[in-house]
């Protein structure tokens, strides 16, 4: 990792700045940039219809990015439904799957979710009338599959959790999750919420079996506007579509209009086309590093940074999460007496870049009655350094509130 | 250091002044900031239509803190009238600081709690 800071031009605009908040976003490297000008510069055309040789291009190159996709995950093509989101993929299978849920139904979720898989899934049961079940995460912050089993049962539809959390930093065990819910109930649907995992973390589809997952690419070096939402094409098939418009129908004028095969279906209207060619060119950078590396160096930082912490702060420091489950690069923390707005507030103004708050995660913190708490994540462009300033900047903050 | 975090904040925020329950309160109130888990809660008591007495307690950051220790100080032995009528504007006088978007809603918190106190109702003793 070590050239590799140079390769992301925010540091030329401000080269101070020690960015934490990976977790949030991540940075962006010069070729995803410059693929993303590239679209604009270069194509500039709508895709799936033009018959001039930009549209045709523009076409050609976006069918590839799915087909790129599709081999990181080592999936099928039409298994890849381009969103806007992680979030908009959720909302759209939560969408999708309401006629699948009947009153006396349950949907399992579990405590440790970000809301944009919590949210959606306690709006369908709701409507539905059916039951949120949340499964609680255990000691060390994960959730066991044991546990889960005993929320499920043959009423349960559908059991939506996430690879790794968002707070904690932890990783579930994603196949084992998987396995122990369909042996209870075979038609239960898992849906995995991979948006910490996804280019952070080897993610392998067909061993998990995990009838959907969802990711972001701007957590993953890649632009914004653009999510990746996988689904087994059997079960594709046999869903309806989510927005209906341009780009999906076959027959409109049909009284009951006749749709595009998946993935096509679920892509109405113009799609975000330079994100999706950004995208592109960012599973090629994370091949290009590698997965393995990646995971490994974010999640070294993370360790090192929690051993920094603890020596630096003692008992008054407080790290959510246990270190040995820990497969990410996001560590989060409490300081005795002061308030993680104060810290998040005090580092800013010294660009450090650090998260306070709930990190849409309301569950899991009242799980553990904290009103708030403080979130560090690293990534391949931060170093041992930025530890430094890390502890340094803190022992400031506690120095400032010492009456 | 901070700008924000000026010394007159910090101490605010350290040693609140009217902190704590108000035995004989007849307005009781409480509000959240559910985007950080700050919350709010405020006793008054009103007499003739003034504030004679006023307490709050909280959780929250330093910002929240201090402003809800600044507006108790700044209201007690105004009229409703006047503590109803107060706005944003006036709170950030009080803290004599500028406030990012994000901030001003932990500096409002306050602000929040009293109007939803007072307009509890009550029985003002005459
Ligand atoms: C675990 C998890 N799920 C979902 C999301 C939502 O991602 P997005 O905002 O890109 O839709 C996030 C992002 O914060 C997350 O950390």
């Amino acid at each position: 990792m070590k050239n590799i800071k140079r390769l992301f031009p925010i540091f030329d605009a401000r080269p101070g700045l020690v960015y934490l908040d990976s977790a949030a976003t991540s940075l962006t490297p010069a070729p995803i940039i410059d693929a993303v000008a590239g679209y604009y510069r270069e194509l500039s055309a709508n895709v799936g219809r033009g018959l001039y040789a930009t549209a045709e291009e523009t076409t050609v190159r976006f069918e590839e990015v799915r087909e790129h996709t599709a081999r990181f995950l080592s999936v099928r093509a039409d298994e890849i439904v381009f969103t806007r989101s992680t979030t908009e993929g959720i909302n759209l299978l939560a969408y999708i799957l309401e006629d699948h849920i009947k009153a006396g139904d349950n949907i399992v979720v579990t405590a440790l979710e970000h809301h944009s898989n919590f949210l959606p899934w306690k709006r369908l049961a709701k409507r539905c009338g059916a039951e949120l079940r949340i499964v609680p995460f255990e000691k060390d912050r994960s959730i066991h599959p044991d546990t889960a089993r005993s929320f499920v049962d043959s009423r349960t539809k559908i059991f939506a959790f996430s690879a790794i959390s968002n707070v904690f930093g932890t990783a579930n065990p994603v196949a084992d999750l998987v396995r122990i819910v369909k042996d209870a109930n075979p038609t239960i649907l898992t849906i995995v919420d991979a948006a910490q995992a996804a280019g952070h973390t080897p993610i392998d589809v067909r061993s998990w079996d995990c009838d959907f997952l969802a990711f972001s690419g701007h957590k993953m070096f890649g632009p914004t506007g653009v999510g990746v939402l996988y689904g087994k094409s059997t079960l594709l098939a046999a869903l309806p579509p989510y927005q209906v418009g341009g780009g999906m129908v076959l027959d409109s004028m049909a009284d009951g209009p006749t749709y595009m095969d998946a993935p096509h279906c679920f892509e109405a209207g113009t799609p975000d086309i330079a994100a999706v060619v950004g995208l592109g060119t960012t599973i090629d950078f994370l091949d290009h590093i590698g997965i393995d590396s990646i995971h490994e160096y974010e999640a070294g930082l993370a360790t090192l940074a929690v051993s920094a912490l603890k020596k630096a702060f003692g008992d008054s420091i407080h790290i959510l999460g246990l270190n040995d489950r820990r497969k990410s690069g996001i560590v989060s923390f409490t300081l005795d007496g002061i308030h993680p707005h104060d810290i998040a507030q005090i580092l800013g103004d010294r660009d450090i870049c650090i998260r306070a708050g709930e990190h849409c995660a309301a569950p899991l913190h009242r799980a553990l009655s904290l009103p708030a708490t403080a979130r560090v994540s690293f990534s391949v462009y931060n170093t041992e350094a930025d530890i430094e300033k890390l502890i340094e900047g803190l022992k400031e903050v506690r120095a400032l509130f010492k009456s | 250091m901070s700008s924000l975090y000026q010394a007159i904040i910090l101490d605010h925020s350290k040693h609140p002044r009217n902190c704590g329950e108000l035995e004989h309160a007849n307005h009781h109130g409480e509000a959240k900031n559910p985007t950080c888990g700050d919350s709010l809660s405020m006793d008054v008591l009103t007499e003739n239509g003034l504030i004679s007495d006023i307490r709050f307690q909280g959780q929250g950051c330093a910002i929240s803190q201090a402003s809800a220790s600044f507006l108790t100080e700044s209201v007690k032995g105004k009229s409703v009238e006047e503590a109803l009528a107060l706005e944003r504007d006036d709170i950030l006088v009080l803290l004599g600081v500028e406030l990012s978007p994000n901030r001003l809603k932990c500096a409002l918190l306050s602000l929040e709690t009293l109007k939803k106190t007072l307009a509890q109702d009550s029985t003002d003793t005459v």
